[in-house]
This record gives structure tokens, sequence and C-alpha cells, in this order.
């Protein structure tokens, strides 16, 4: 099966000319893939990237038993103030976890995705993996269900991954060389044995492909997550991008490994260091030439509840969820209702788009001299505007804009410096954080911003902006890049540029 | 002859499906292994597979007391390493 190269690649590779397909934004991926995918995708917000401004996810976590043993995951998995894979607050028991998703699905509507993603490895736990999904294919099928893997027992659930009608796998694919796999993976259990080092990970990898490539032939949607570790994967992860894409999968997000040392992994403690945010950008884009690339993954817990970047699963714990009195057929059909709204929202946009884009290249946009590209940082709570208060931001999504358009690069973590009480007395660290993760950027959107972050902003570089509250943000963002050209401030570096080149 | 798990078990069900002789069971506030039904599957698997699954150094014991993944066997972190991270984070315990 051949799949088209999706166009979000750097501007380097489309400043030369406005094709049809790169002319004003190019952050929707997903517009240029087949239909029968487009339709399966185009409310999953795992995948994408449209759709995680308006859809919600969840995961359960039912699957608290792993066969490998990766560098960068600590198997105390418990820990409520953690952000990260393979990290939940409790585990549940299938019946449990069904009760749980109800309970979400009927109170956020937008919730139109279930994950099964760990804590451990959901088909190291097939049983309890696949009674929630059995379950829950009977009592809710508006829901989507997926699951994500290491792959290792991949291969021996095929038949029943496609029984659930489970029509996204979500593999993690770190290598395709076993002395690379070495480095990452310090044993597996494999035919009641644990084999050490290079011997398992060539097993792993083998595995991992076979099972991609039966996905594949099932016709069910793969999606290979990627773990970017400098020094040990960084350079071979383009190699994995376009393996992965010659044997079918449609999507490959590389995500940034996180090595905290108090996480207690061995890479966090033996200094092992996460990549920055351009070496992370600069290797997402050298694989977007092979592959369609994810770049709005939130890396979020086992247990996440809600939009991507939030978690509500504190209001979803088993002691509330047991006083809660759901009615599905009912709430079935006031989540259909939410989705087809949702749904013609999606569409209008999709066509006010396009109509643009028309517009923008019959009055010739070639015409206009080449500019830099910019950074932005925008702050939103979702819904694809600017709505978030700067101070309240507990992320960025981070923009490109450039002669070619407006694309997506990635979101930046931040701690919400402004949370009220007595929590604002780290103001001024928290702050400090804000400046560092927006790093590059040139502008920062938002809906209101107060007057203290104002100045130490300015002084970093970064021009606030509060002019475009509750904008769609690449509309913003245009309107910001022209009003930056029509001052004169998108030539000067690219002097400089041209001067160091 | 027969296995312990002590309370360093983290509950992640791993080992309890394997158990040749069913000895494994919930148990809180960690898994339990029964020593009559434990016979360290001696007859049924070369290994253990308890402890073979685990991925917790230290949480399964031999009769003899001794941890049959001791630390540094399965994560590779040096033990050292870990005591160090461990002190560090009682003392900021400590002072908050």
């Amino acid at each position: 099966m051949e799949l088209p190269v999706i166009n979000n690649t750097a501007s380097e590779a489309t400043k030369s000319g406005c094709s049809a397909s790169s002319c004003g934004s190019t952050n929707d991926q997903m517009g240029h893939l087949p239909e029968h995918i487009r339709e399966k995708v185009f409310n999953h917000p795992c995948y994408s990237e449209e759709a995680h401004h308006y859809f919600a996810r969840m995961h359960v976590a039912v699957a608290p038993a792993c066969n490998i043993q990766c560098h960068y995951c600590n198997r105390k998995y418990d820990c409520a103030n953690e952000s990260r894979p393979g990290v939940v607050s409790e585990l549940h028991h299938p019946e449990q976890a069904v009760k749980k998703v109800l309970a979400v699905a009927a109170t956020i509507p937008q919730m139109t995705v279930l994950g099964i993603a760990g804590p451990g490895d959901p088909l190291a736990n097939p049983e309890r993996t696949f009674a929630t999904f059995r379950s829950l294919a009977e009592q809710a099928p508006d829901i989507k269900l997926c699951v994500s893997t290491n792959g290792l027992s991949l291969p021996d659930h095929i038949d029943e991954l496609a029984k659930h009608n489970i029509d996204h796998v979500t593999i993690t694919i770190n290598c395709v060389d076993p002395d690379v796999g070495a480095k990452i993976y310090p044993w597996i259990f494999w035919k009641n044995k644990r084999i050490k080092g290079r011997e398992g990970a060539a097993i792993l990898i083998e595995q991992q492909q076979k099972g991609l490539e039966m996905l594949v032939a099932r016709g069910i949607l793969v999606k290979v997550n990627s773990v970017m570790i400098p020094g040990v994967n960084d350079a071979h992860l383009a190699e994995v991008s376009r393996t992965v894409k010659a044997k079918g999968a449609f999507l490959h997000n590389v995500m940034p490994l996180i090595s905290e040392a108090e996480h207690g992994t061995f890479y966090g403690m033996t200094g092992q260091r996460g990549p920055t945010h351009d070496e992370l950008q600069k290797l997402q884009d050298e694989c977007s030439g092979d592959m369609n690339m994810m770049r709005h993954c939130r890396q979020c817990r086992a247990d996440a509840v809600g939009l991507l970047g939030e978690d509500r699963g504190s209001e979803f714990t088993m002691d509330k969820i047991e006083a809660m009195d759901i009615n599905y057929p009912e709430a079935m059909k006031m989540r259909a209702e939410v989705h087809a709204a949702i749904a013609e929202e999606l569409e209008s946009k999709r066509v006010a788009k396009e109509a643009k884009v028309q517009l923008v290249s019959i009055e010739g946009i070639k015409a206009k001299p080449e500019t830099r590209p910019v950074l932005m940082a925008i702050a939103t709570k979702g819904g694809g505007v600017i709505n978030e208060h700067f101070g309240h931001a507990s992320e960025f999504l981070i923009y490109e804009a450039s002669s070619a358009g407006v694309r997506f690069i990635g979101h930046r973590k931040t701690v919400a410096y402004c949370e009220g009480g007595d929590t604002c007395g780290d103001g001024e660290s928290a702050l400090d954080k804000s400046l560092k993760v927006l790093a590059g950027c040139e502008v920062v959107l938002c809906s209101k911003i107060g007057f203290e972050p104002w100045g130490p902003l300015e002084a970093a570089g970064i021009q606030p902006n509060g002019e475009h509250a509750m904008e769609a943000i690449e509309d913003a963002i245009l309107a910001v890049y022209e009003e930056m050209r029509v001052a004169g401030r998108l030539e000067a570096k690219l002097d400089e540029q041209q001067k160091a080149a | 002859m027969a296995l312990e798990i002590i309370e360093s078990c983290v509950n992640c069900w791993a080992c309890e499906p394997l158990c040749p002789n069913q000895a494994i069971y919930e148990a809180k506030p960690h898994f339990l292994i029964n020593p009559d039904k434990c016979n360290e599957c001696a007859g049924d698997f070369a290994d253990s597979q308890c402890a073979t699954i685990c991925p917790i150094e230290g949480a399964i014991l031999n009769a003899d007391g001794e941890a049959l993944n001791p630390p540094g066997s399965l994560t590779g972190i040096p033990p050292e390493k870990f005591a160090e991270l461990q002190a560090a984070q009682q003392a900021a315990r400590h002072g908050a």
C-alpha cells in the first residue's frame, strides 16, 4: 500500500513557489490524505492536528503489565503530579474502566476516542485490554477505540484487534537497528525468558515490523511513535521514518525524550539529555520529506482525560463516577448533536480556507518579496482560536509564518504563572520559565496579557500581542506577519543570515 | 522451597498470569505468593517466571531471602545513583 507524502515540510523546501498544496496554511496535514483515511481521522485528536482543537480523548489505565523495559521508563508508575506516558493515579479493572468511559463521554461530549496505552503495554495484558474494548464496542458504538503498543506481542493479537473494530493502532518504534536498540531496551520478556541487550532488541524490532505489516494488510491505520534520544537514535530516526512509511504507516510522531532525574529512569539517572526545541523541529522537518509528521502530541499520561494538553482526570476518580447516574443511550443522542455541530464548523472553515487560498493565488503572493520565517507562540484553550490569557497558559502552540504561509511547529509546555491565590508567590520563576520556553519566538499572541510580563517579554525580543483575541489562529498570525512585513521587519535578519552564509 | 514478593512490588500484574501453579494472588498492599503452591517453577520452566518478568529490582526473593533481581540488574542504573536520588528526595521532603 503506497501512501502519499503529506506536505508539511519546512519553509525552505516550499519557498520556491506557491503550489496549491503549500500556499496559505500548510498545517492542515490531513487535507491531502485519501478520503477514506481522512474520514477515519477527522475527529481523532491524536491523528489530526485540526481535530485536536475540537475533539477530546481519554485513556483508561487497565494495562499495568509490561513485557519489555525501556530506558526512558520507570515502572514505579503511580504518580498524580507527573504528566508523561506510563504514569497513572489509579489502575482500573475493565468494568471500572468502562464505567469511567461512559461517564466521561456523557459529561464531555467532544470525547470521541478511547485509547488504552498503559501504564504498561496493553497487549501484554490482553484479557483486561480486550475485555474493555469488547464491552465498549457494545455499549458505546460512537466511541473510536485505539491502542498503543511496544509491538512485541502485536503479531499474536492482530485478529483480536480487527474483531473489535479497532481501526487505529500506535506502535512505538525507536529503531530498526538492533545495535541502536541495545542502547534503549535493556531487556525483553520473550518465550518465558528474559532476553537482554542486542538479542532482545533484535526480536523486538522484528516483531514490531511484522506487526506493522500485518496491520496495514488488514487496513488498520498505523501511527508510529518514536522517542528522540540525542546521541542514541537521533541520527537513525530518519531511516526509521522511511522504513515505516514504506511499510504503510500513515503518520510518524517523533517525540522528545523526557528524562528528568527525579523520574528515576535510567536515562534520567545517567544524565542522558532530551533534545532542544530546535533539534526536535529539525529532525521532524528532516523526516517530513519522507513521511507525514505529527507535531501536536502532548505525550499524555496513561489515564489522561480531555482535550490534548488538558487533563480532567481528577473530575472522574472512581468514587466520583460511582455517584454519577449515566444514561448512555440518551447521552449518545446529545453527543451526536455536538459532533455534528463541530463537523459543520470544520467544514465551513475548510471551505473558507479553500476560498482564501484561491483568492491569494489570484492576487499573486509571489509578487511580494521573499520574507524570512518568524516563529510565533499562541495561547489557546482550544477551538482553533486565540482565547487564553498569557498568565493562564500552561502551554504555547508554536507556529512558523513565512512567505509560504503558516505551519504548525509544535507545542511547548510551561507553568501558568498566574494561578491566583497563594501559588502566585511563585510568579516570578514561572514567568522565567515561560520566557525560556518562548526562546526563538518573536511574537506571543494571547487573549489578554498583564502589565507585569510585558516588559520582560519585550526585553527578551518577544512582542506580546493581545489584539487578536478570539480570532482564528492562522488568520491572526498572517495578519501580524503582514504588519511585520509592512513595517520592514522581515528583511533585516534575512540580510544577516545571508551575510553569515 | 518458595519465592516471596516483598513491599517494593508495584502491583503491575505481570507475574500473576505466568505462574504455572497459580501461586500468585492479588492482595493489599501488594501481590503475594502462596508458599504452599510455589515450587519456583521446577519442572515447568528453567527460570522462575515471576522473577523473569518482574521489572522491579529486589521485589522477589528466593527461599534464602536473596533478591533474584539484585539492584542494577534490570534497569542498568548503578545502585549508588539510586541511593543518591532517594537521599535527595528525602531531603527535599523534609525541607518542604
